[in-house]
């Protein structure tokens, strides 16, 4: 009997001897599991997503679609996988198979096992509005005004949110069919194993101590043995989502001596409402974070869907994001704008900082050698306006190469309270001082936004890059706030827009 | 109507089926090269090292620091190729070059037991070199007059002479980027030695024969001792047309040199570096319009960005010579073509084959230049189609002529262009910040390869006992559907259910000297083979029939899975009974079919000729809505009417030409190659080399509202089943998309100004064009040289 494994697709699939360096999807293609394809090796094309039961609120589990591509296969020890060949065989497919195979929902067929586990997570998802579900959507039948739609509200007549595969790319289909197979789910049936499966508690992973051919990876129980294992060895990498890591690991050949699991740690995945605050544990993945927020932090709302993919959402924390600290990470800015402020924790004990204090320079941050981040919080109280622009060139799934978060409230006619965040424009993300001083007090007025759009414009020090010019990035600066009072106009009328 | 083209009653052909292997892709049951790393015992992983220069000589080579790593258990190097060390046709690649012409450039290649060992004893290979100068775009090329290959020109009539009577005359340049090809599975090659001693390669490849010559030519070997087989592909795009040789033969090497599987598979990564890309297009040129805005003469030179070698860059740039002129009757023309030669990769096939650049600037010309002529850019396209009778400027008869109008006209309605042009007008009187557009473009596309002697193809069908029937032809799938076009074909032809058929991956020693699965012709040429192979069949059993029936052969019928005589009044058999008999009757139950286009030929030195057996009409009606605060733009309806003769496979068509349309819609507005091209030490690197960096369309480019229809009527005499080519030519109606974008970007400023837009249309070139009209300038980057006073 291995010491630790993975089930897959209800059988056991044995991690002794794995490198810590070894994917989840290598590993399951070492076993014969070869459905389940590598795409490009960093989570953007989706062709290697499976599925994992993981904890859902009612004390259940739910299906998540993960990238298996990125993270190490000694991370899901003890989970519960399924891939395209668990789902259903040729004889017998899954209505998820079904209906993308009759639809032409496949050409070349390499991108499909990946389509089939995103869309079937979407399949089981227990909120979503069904045909005779109760809850109608918002959005109808009519196909053209549904995706004309400027927020992109994205849910199809069955409630399939088309988000759910923002995170998979297909190269031969131009996807029509692709989302003709999603609309035409109906719910599972009463005898669906893997609708009943969702009964069930999903396993934990494993706590482990493994080391292969000198590379160690642990997953600790609790925080404080995590902050021991960090202090005692400086060079040991703290890991949640693997969904940075992995595209070093997978790309640049970065084998780290030592990785340390965090992302189960229980202190670090907490989800709290105070009277003043909203506490987000640093371990908590994105997608968990914008289920359980559930519209109570606007601007994360208005971030979330532009946030990286679903498929990247499910793993990726915003630990993890302000942990790496890219000056492009998508959730600093937003943050920023939202006054957050962060927990790190040492086994020197904890400490609160601002995180317009965090970032000192190009991925350097206060955080020292040793330390976590534990908790991200936001006041509770919302201001009036928000808004997250971001410039790509692709609308789902892009990295930003200017990013605007809005936070700004406005009494009688005039801006009273303004914070900006700003990404891509510098080596770090980075509050708009001089903008947010030149805007309060300001009348929100056509007039006086043209004057501080020009403030905002000098921003940041913006470099080209093979994402966007310099000279681009310095316009996408000064058009962005006159976009957001287009968007935000007193009174808005067409002529606005 | 030819016979080749008749269809009999009831046929397979024209019903809409899945793809053969849907179920095999839903379930993740089918399979690619490298699913079969597993299967073999004893693999080797092959990983290469590869230049940090973009153009240096390798002085010294050292592969000891390789071997000591655990687990690697050779370096190939040019002293390990038995035969020939090129991996290509034109002998300009060397397959283990002494000067690496581009950043990637495989020096030598890692072998060992696991791809981690080969990883890091490529990383322990150590390579001194001497840095040469490196060109790094067209325009540095072609001012240091760096060209490779021919220098074609093709000219019809005296373009300077009428360019002199002309109303207008117009200058100008255009310049597009090239575009990866992205197939979701990268380049594999998986070879051993099997038990004779003969070669065996497993690869994605679109051209299994020439995979085979090269494979043998580097092995100094014949062709019948090498193998290749291509289960199928995970997408292919032409990128795997001539890139999978050289990879391929590696992996021939290494298996012949250590006895053991080699699998060499690139990762992204190494596929983005190392693999050829479609090309990068430069063209100036000098055009001459009547005051009604009909073409009266064209002079123009493309240049090609060619890369570090030749590859197919000469049958590209004839392709593209030959679309210059799309749908339009250009009376006196001179087009000068020549390919750069640069320090990048080696540009290679890419769904369109040049077709694409050569129509980005007749249509980039009409775009730039119809708001100068003060006439409505459909109407100058509409005013210059080919009228029934007339030649294109290579000397080929518009076959069909009337087509291109019939398609316009269907698509002006279906589409209703001009309500909703004028909804469009009104929107945008009321929008500061947002405007929107309606572009409509023709595709006049030509099917048949340039080069003759590749239009043929081969077919071995084989009827088992049992009456099931294995149908093996020259052609490969990448997901295209070919197969499945394959099996309706056969089970047309045989009268058979489409169940009773299956295609058999593609292998050289099944289906001989084959020809690319390219240039859209896949299904037109090895369906005219399989449909001659399954005749032979049907004409032998019909006879045998006939004996049992006791009527004559031509009242034999072959149905449904059915054998009857016409007036007989003997029961039917089933297939299958039939079969049997025939079989203890000693009648042969297999057959080679073999086809070749009739009536082509082609002169590549004078560019005339008859290189295609028909033309592709089609016409894409696109609207979009660009955001003036930042360039980007949406996609919001598109409408296609489109010419596939009688479809042999509805879905499959239907598939085909959504697909190709977002492909090409990824190239015109997002998808973008950036080279560094400083020198300096980063010099040559590929800054958009992973999925993370170079985009390509995802589900939220979908065009919103998507209505394709066919062409009804549109039998094509002389193709199997009167069917017509399909993969490649809808990519081209993307055009319509990036000449919406342009005229948006023109409702930013006043009315009448010329947009000079960039290719790709990103939100930054995009935006950059709405500045300029915003800026006050009018003339789209085009000179006017003459006009009516």
């Amino acid at each position: 009997m291995a010491e630790l494994s993975v089930t897959v697709n209800g059988m056991p699939l044995p991690l002794d001897g794995v490198a810590p360096s070894v994917s989840l999807l290598d590993a399951l293609r070492a076993q014969g599991l070869t459905g389940a394809k590598e795409g490009c090796a960093e989570g953007e094309c989706g062709a290697c997503s499976v599925l994992v039961a993981r904890p859902a609120a009612d004390g259940g589990s739910q299906w998540v679609a993960v990238n298996a591509c990125l993270p190490p296969a000694l991370s899901y020890a003890g989970q519960e996988i399924v891939t395209a060949e668990g789902l259903g065989s040729p004889g017998d497919l899954h209505p998820v198979q079904a209906e993308l195979a009759h639809r032409g929902g496949s050409q070349c067929g390499y991108c499909t096992p990946g389509f089939v586990c995103s869309m079937a997570a979407e399949y089981y998802r227990p909120d979503r509005a069904g045909l005779e579900g109760t809850e109608a959507s918002g959005v109808g039948n009519d196909h053209q005004d549904h995706h004309n739609h400027h927020d992109r509200h994205d849910d199809g007549p069955n409630g399939f949110d088309e988000h759910a595969l923002s995170g998979n790319l297909c190269r031969c289909t131009g996807y029509r069919p692709i989302m003709d197979a999603a609309h035409a789910l109906g719910r599972p049936a009463a005898d669906d194993p893997f609708a009943a499966r969702r009964a069930q508690a999903a396993p934990e992973p494993v706590p482990a101590h493994v080391s292969v051919a000198g590379y160690e990876y642990v997953r600790p129980e609790t925080l404080a043995e995590a902050l021991d294992l960090l202090a005692a060895h400086p060079d040991a990498v703290p890991v949640a989502g693997s969904t940075d890591l992995g595209v070093v690991t997978n790309l640049a050949m970065y084998r780290p001596q030592m990785l340390v699991a965090i992302d189960r740690l229980p202190e670090l995945r907490t989800l709290r409402a105070t009277d003043e605050r909203i506490e987000i544990g640093a371990a908590v993945t994105l997608s968990e974070a914008e289920s359980w927020l559930a519209g109570r932090v606007p601007l994360l709302d208005a971030l979330f869907p532009q946030f990286a993919s679903r498929l990247i959402r499910n793993a990726a924390t915003f630990g993890g994001n302000l942990g790496t600290a890219s000056p492009i990470g998508d959730g600093a800015p937003a943050l920023l704008a939202l006054d957050a402020t962060l927990t790190l924790a040492s086994t020197e004990g904890t400490r609160e900082v601002a995180l317009s204090d965090y970032f000192t320079g190009y991925r350097q941050t206060v955080r020292r050698p040793g330390e976590l981040i534990a908790t991200i919080s936001v006041p509770v109280a919302q201001p009036g306006m928000v808004a997250f622009h971001k410039i790509a060139k692709r609308r789902y799934d892009d990295i930003s190469s200017v990013a605007v978060a809005y936070a700004i409230d406005i009494e009688g006619g005039v801006v009273t309270r303004a914070r900006i965040g700003l990404g891509g424009v510098a080596a770090t993300p980075l509050r708009a001082l001089a903008t947010e001083a030149a805007l309060t007090g300001s009348a929100w007025t056509e007039a006086e936004v043209d004057r501080v759009a020009e403030v905002l414009a000098g921003e940041g020090t913006p470099l080209g890059d093979h994402r966007a010019s310099e000279a681009y990035r310095r316009a996408m600066l000064g058009t962005s706030l006159r976009k957001l009072y287009a968007e935000h106009a007193p009174a808005t009328t067409g002529a606005a827009r | 109507m030819t016979a080749l083209a008749q269809r009999p009653a009831n046929p397979v052909v024209g019903e809409s089926v899945v793809h053969e292997s849907a179920d095999l892709h839903v379930t993740g049951a089918a399979l690619y090269t490298d699913d079969l790393t597993g299967r073999l015992t004893g693999l080797l992983h092959a990983w290469p090292v590869g230049s940090p220069h973009a153009h240096a000589r390798v002085t010294s080579l050292r592969t000891e620091p390789a071997l000591a790593v655990p687990g690697v258990v050779r370096v190939l190097t040019g002293a390990d190729v038995p035969g020939v060390n090129d991996a290509g046709v034109k002998h300009d690649e060397p397959l283990f070059p002494t000067e690496v012409m581009f950043r990637g450039h495989a020096v030598c290649w890692v072998l060992a037991d696991s791809l981690e060992a080969a990883r890091l004893g490529a990383a322990a290979v150590e390579v001194d070199y001497e840095m040469l100068p490196a060109l790094m775009t067209v325009e540095e090329a072609i001012a240091a007059e760096r060209f490779q290959g021919a220098r074609p020109v093709m000219t019809r009539g005296d373009a300077a002479a009428a360019m002199a009577g002309a109303a207008y005359v117009f200058s100008g340049e255009t310049t597009m980027k090239g575009q990866e090809h992205f197939y979701l599975e990268t380049h594999c090659s998986i070879a051993l030695v099997d038990e004779s001693g003969q070669v065996f390669v497993h690869a994605s490849t679109q051209h299994p024969t020439e995979t085979q010559d090269i494979v043998a030519h580097v092995l100094g070997r014949p062709a019948h001792e090498v193998t290749v087989q291509c289960l199928r592909m995970g997408g292919g795009f032409g990128g795997k047309e001539m890139q999978p040789h050289g990879f391929a033969a590696i992996a021939a090497i290494g298996a012949t040199v250590t006895g053991r599987p080699v699998r060499l598979r690139l990762n992204r990564a190494l596929d983005m570096t190392m693999s050829g890309k479609r090309h990068g297009y430069h063209a100036s040129w000098q055009v001459g319009f009547a005051a009604d805005g009909r073409f009266v003469a064209l002079d123009a030179t493309l240049t090609a960005d060619g890369g570090w070698s030749l590859d197919l860059s000469e049958p590209v740039l004839a392709r593209a010579l030959c679309h210059i002129d799309n749908a339009y009757w250009i009376p006196d023309i001179v087009v000068h073509g020549r390919i750069a030669q640069t320090n990048k990769t080696s540009q290679t096939a890419f769904r369109g084959f040049g077709g694409p650049q050569g129509m980005i600037v007749i249509e980039d010309i009409i775009g730039r230049c119809a708001p100068l002529l003060g006439i409505d850019a459909a109407q100058v396209r509409e005013r210059n189609f080919y009228s029934p009778g007339q030649q294109t400027p290579y000397g080929q008869e518009v076959r069909h002529a009337d087509r291109m109008p019939r398609v316009w006209d269907q698509l002006m309605t279906s589409a209703t262009v001009d309500r909703r042009t004028a909804e469009i007008a009104e929107f945008n009187a009321s929008h500061r910040h947002t405007k929107k557009a309606l572009a409509v473009t023709p595709v006049k596309f030509g099917i048949s390869f340039n080069f003759t002697s590749y239009n043929q193809a081969g077919a071995l069908v084989l009827v088992y006992k049992d009456g099931s029937v294995l149908i093996n032809h020259g052609g490969t799938e990448m997901g295209q559907g070919l197969h499945t076009k394959m099996a309706q074909v056969a089970a047309t032809a045989l009268g058979v259910p489409l169940d009773v058929v299956r295609v058999a991956p593609t292998r050289t020693d099944k289906v001989p000297n084959t020809s690319a699965t390219a240039a859209s012709s896949g299904a037109d040429l090895n369906g005219g083979a399989v449909k001659a192979a399954c005749e032979q069949i049907r004409e032998r059993l019909a006879e045998f029939a006939a004996k049992r029936f006791g009527e004559p052969v031509d009242a034999v019928r072959f149905e449904g899975g059915t054998v009857r005589a016409e007036g007989s009044a003997a029961p039917p058999m089933t297939w299958a009974e039939l079969v049997d008999a025939a079989y203890y009757s000693r009648v042969q139950l297999s057959a080679m079919g073999f086809y070749r286009t009739e009536g082509l030929h082609w002169d590549p030195v004078t560019v005339h000729g008859v290189p295609f057996k028909y033309f592709v009409y089609a016409a894409a009606a696109a609207e979009v809505e660009v955001d003036g605060f930042t360039g980007a733009s949406v996609t919001r309806r598109v409408d296609i009417v489109f010419d596939v003769g009688d479809s042999l496979s509805p879905m499959i068509d239907l598939g085909q030409i959504e697909g190709a349309f977002v492909q090409g819609a990824g190239w015109m507005t997002m998808e973008e190659l950036v080279w560094d091209e400083r020198p300096g030490q980063g010099q040559g690197r590929l800054l958009t080399s992973a999925a993370s960096t170079y985009k390509l369309p995802s589900l939220s480019e979908m065009p919103a509202v998507l209505n394709v229809s066919l062409l009804e009527a549109a039998t094509e005499d002389g193709v199997v089943y009167g069917s017509k080519a399909v993969g490649e030519p809808p990519l081209m109606l993307a055009i319509a998309v990036r000449e919406a974008i342009r005229d948006a970007a023109a409702a930013f400023g006043e009315s009448g100004a010329s947009v000079d837009l960039g290719l790709p249309a990103t939100p930054e070139a995009t935006y950059w064009a709405i500045e300029a009209v915003r800026g006050g300038v009018r003339d789209g980057g085009v000179t006017t040289l003459r006009r009516p006073t």
